[in-house]
């Protein structure tokens, strides 16, 4: 520790004192430049994580909201009425077309304004390029642009609250004709789309160049840290699965505004009357081209998630991870396999033998690299000497979780089990595993473990425990009842479940969750105050607080423009903890 | 149970039991009154939840065991040589040759029935459904066997399957809407398709489920084996009404099926002289 500090104590004072050294702008910036419209990738990446929990949280409030229909469908909320209006609200009840925006609001915000933005935008901006020692992204400007065209995405979805038909309501999936039938909310549904896509695809292009061209001296890519191949694989999953549903929005919005029949077939009967558009379309081609990114989609919600917890896995076992290569050939294979597998989400279309054959097959073995993936991280556990941090505990509880979120693929993966279970709650339940508990608790871990690093402060341990373990309860409170309403039968989507059988004789448990749901959010409160206070008065911690090994603890914390003084050699892999002979547990991969 | 359920603000362990002795569909899979193939979905389900049972707990233990075992200790430092896994090998290649065998023995072998063994001859009841927001529409071919032509232009509220009733044919069609009538222990196939948008045709306690989807038919195909009133639910998303898009499926005895289509005849050509 001390070593590692002493090669680097004078960078901080240094690297403020001449930033022009890295051909970077100027150190007098003013401070829009600096802070709002940023080339720096770590206030892009601190922008991009701040603006995704926000909308996260957001997202949440939907949510309560649902919640509170389904568990009592029959009890009125009659303050309601004045603050959310005749359209949304009547005589104390939600009205269905509000519970519909809510739905479809709910998915769009968690899945393309907060997790993909705070994964890849957030974590990887701050992180990827300190972890390979570089600079900066490859395109700084790019970068901004990144951030400026997800902006106005977000707030297009945003405002469609506000207008007179109301936000989108056809679901995140936005299946046609449905979709092409619908309010207007679902043309800004589909600009909104068009802009979030485009800044995904502006960032994936950077971090391929980045992490190609940008690699410090000495760091082979076999001695890249987790993170970066985790980001890296994302980024290419992000590049070739976006365009195909950019290209599909722009044709639904074509059928929407300009009178065309992509996704329209023809003699369309809607509520009486003859539909007066072209026809000859086909409802099923925007499912492929939809479901072509979002099961890549998917993995971008994993990979980076994965990414983040072994690094806090690797630093808190104190030895090296299990099967370093195993993970990074994994990631590699599922990666690929993810775009083979999209139409397993379409077994229930009139699917023949054929297709379903080839489709159910590749979705049992694309869980093969996700059961490796979670066995080298658990053999990791062996002969370690486990340091229960914050980050340790959110990181440790991500994998029990992700468990569950994937062997539930299991029987949704058999078409003959998908008979009963698609479309149900069991659907819910399974993916919001893989990414509430989940991929969010790795967000957490992530947020616990590199604050540190953005701040120069550490985020409390108490409120960080008090923030941990009423979440891990009240998170399984909220998604482990949804697999016995599943099995029972409950469909996805209903404003009321208790018009069915089915419905009704699970409604306790509907209730169970949506407590679960709003204790869920009152366990956050220790969070979003530890984390506003901590940014100012929180214990302030060295460079290096964690005895990490990563190349992103050698630079100071925060780090200057230009990250580094001097570029850092790397001599070793990433995790090489506990090394016989050392002096001390760690031994960072920058010093010889 | 209605007023219990309004009053459980809180949730009581009792509250928990009494909801689940008292009603027909309980927190687990819903009776099955179907044939072999939906004792073929829950003979998977079963069996899929078993070995993911048995996976979850086994690696759960050794999970938690080395939480305790390998945690933070004064004296003891971690090791840094990596182990030999041969077991964690074992297990993969046990997942697999498990999941190999829940594809080709338990999974393919039902689905092929369910989509390519479509029941023919002259005991299977075949039954037109036409989707539309926010309800289902059957058409029965009626004594003649033969279903008339349908038109889109027809579509009203008083024809709303659009049936040309200037076709022979179609002369003793029947059609109802969101009551489905089937007859016990005859196989049965629902020519499925929808005027508008997606829904998805699911009926539980047969587990049978398609989607709707306008401009292709699609065929779902069961027997029921025992009699009684059971819902059908719609289980795609297919706009505000969504959740009130409930059918009842009647499955009847041969005797009560014959009688019930007799009467609908009957009632379809008394419109039709009206009409005239």
């Amino acid at each position: 520790m001390a070593e590692s500090h002493a090669h680097h104590a004078h960078e901080p004072q240094d690297a403020h004192g001449h930033g022009g050294d890295h051909g970077h702008g100027h150190p007098e910036l003013p401070f829009w430049r600096k802070y709002i419209f940023s080339i720096d990738h770590k206030v892009i990446g601190v922008q991009y994580a701040v603006s995704a929990l926000v909308f996260l949280f957001f997202g949440f409030c939907l949510m309560a909201l649902m919640r509170y229909q389904l568990a009592y469908p029959s009890t009125p909320l009659n303050f309601l009425n004045g603050i959310f209006g005749e359209r949304r609200w009547q005589s104390g009840f939600m009205t269905p077309d509000f519970y519909n925006e809510l739905g479809a609001m709910h998915g769009t915000i968690m899945v393309f304004l907060a997790i993909v933005p705070v994964l890849v935008g957030g974590f990887g901006n701050f992180v990827l390029p300190l972890q390979i020692g570089a600079p900066d992204m490859a395109f700084p400007k790019l970068n901004m642009m990144s951030y400026w065209v997800y902006v106005p995405g977000g707030l297009i979805m945003l405002a469609s609250f506000f207008t007179q038909q109301g936000a989108a309501a056809s679901g995140w999936t936005a299946y046609a004709p449905l979709s092409v039938i619908a309010k207007n909310g679902e043309t800004l549904w589909l600009l909104g789309m068009v802009f979030l896509i485009t800044s995904s695809l502006l960032g994936s292009i950077n971090f391929i160049v980045t992490v190609a061209h940008m690699r410090a001296r000495g760091l082979s890519m076999f001695r890249l840290p987790f993170f970066v191949w985790a980001q890296l694989v994302t980024s290419f999953l992000l590049l070739l699965a976006f365009p195909p549903l950019e290209a599909a929005a722009v044709l639904q919005l074509m059928d929407r505004v300009a009178g065309t029949s992509f996704f329209l077939p023809s003699g369309l009967v809607v509520s009486g009357s003859a539909l007066q558009v072209a026809g000859g379309g086909n409802p099923l081609l925007w499912q492929h081209l939809f479901w072509f990114l979002a099961h890549p989609e998917v993995y971008v919600l994993i990979l980076p998630a994965l990414g983040i917890v072994s690094e806090v896995i690797a630093n808190n076992i104190r030895k090296p991870l299990w099967g370093y290569r195993t993970l990074v050939y994994s990631t590699i294979f599922l990666g690929f396999m993810s775009f083979v597998v999209w139409a397993h989400h379409m077994f229930m279309t009139g699917m023949g033998t054929t297709m379903s054959t080839f489709f159910q097959a590749t979705t049992m073995i694309i869980s093969i690299p996700s059961v490796i993936i979670l066995t080298c991280l658990l053999l990791s556990l062996w002969g370690a000497r486990i340091r229960y941090t914050v980050p340790m505990l959110f990181a440790l509880a991500f994998l029990p979780m992700f468990g569950i979120g994937g062997l539930t693929g299991l029987p949704l993966g058999l078409t003959t089990s998908d008979i009963h279970l698609h479309d149900t709650y069991y659907v819910i339940g399974h993916f919001h595993y893989v990414v509430a508990p989940g991929t969010i608790f790795a967000v957490f871990a992530g947020i616990y473990y590199w604050f540190p690093k953005v701040t120069g402060r550490k985020l409390n341990d108490f409120l960080g425990k008090l923030h941990f373990w009423p979440s891990l309860i009240f998170i399984n409170m909220v998604f482990m009842p949804m697999f016995f309403q599943g099995m029972a039968g409950v469909s996805r989507r209903l404003y009321d479940q208790t018009q069915y059988h089915s419905g009704s004789g699970v409604h306790t448990l509907t209730q169970i969750s949506s407590w679960g749901a709003w204790l869920l959010g009152l366990a956050q409160l220790p969070f979003i105050y530890n984390f506003f206070a901590s940014i100012f008065v929180g214990q302030k911690v060295s460079d290096n607080p964690w005895n990490a090994t990563t190349l992103e603890w050698a630079a100071p914390s925060p780090p200057p423009h230009g990250n580094f003084a001097a570029e850092p050699v790397v001599h070793r892999g990433p995790y090489e903890y506990s090394v016989p002979g050392a002096a001390q547990d760690f031994s960072p991969q920058h010093i010889a | 149970m209605n007023d219990l359920r309004e009053r459980v603000f809180i949730i009581t362990p009792a509250a928990i039991w009494e909801t689940e002795v008292d009603v027909h569909y309980g927190w687990w899979l819903p009776p099955n009154i179907g044939g072999d193939n939906a004792q073929g979905v829950d003979r998977l389900i079963y069996v899929v939840h078993f070995f993911m049972a048995v996976l979850f707990v086994g690696w759960g233990a050794l999970f938690a065991y080395c939480l305790v075992r390998f945690r933070d200790r004064t004296g003891i430092s971690a090791a840094y040589e990596e182990i030999k896994a041969k077991p964690s090998k074992y297990a993969e290649i046990g997942v697999i040759v498990f999941e190999v065998f829940l594809l080709v023995a338990l999974s393919m072998p039902i689905w092929a029935s369910v989509k390519t063994k479509i029941p023919t001859g002259s005991d299977v009841v075949t039954v037109r459904c036409v989707a539309e927001q926010f309800a289902w529409n059957f058409h029965y071919a009626g004594k003649d066997g033969e279903f008339g032509t349908t038109k889109a232009t027809l579509v009203g509220t008083e024809n709303p399957l659009g049936i040309d009733r200037s076709d022979p044919k179609a002369k003793d069609d029947i059609a109802v809407i969101n009551t489905l009538h089937i007859p016990i222990n005859k196989p049965v196939v629902i020519r499925g398709t929808s005027k508008d948008v997606i829904h998805s045709f699911f009926i539980p306690v047969l587990r049978a489920k398609s989607d709707l989807i306008p401009g292709m038919t699609v065929p779902i195909w069961f027997e029921a084996k025992k009699t009684g009133t059971f819902d059908i639910q719609c289980a795609q998303l297919c706009g505000n009404n969504h959740f009130k898009m409930k059918g009842q499926l009647f499955v009847d005895s041969s005797e009560n099926f014959s009688k019930w289509l007799d009467e609908q005849a009957a009632s379809a050509g008394g419109e039709e002289e009206e009409e005239e």
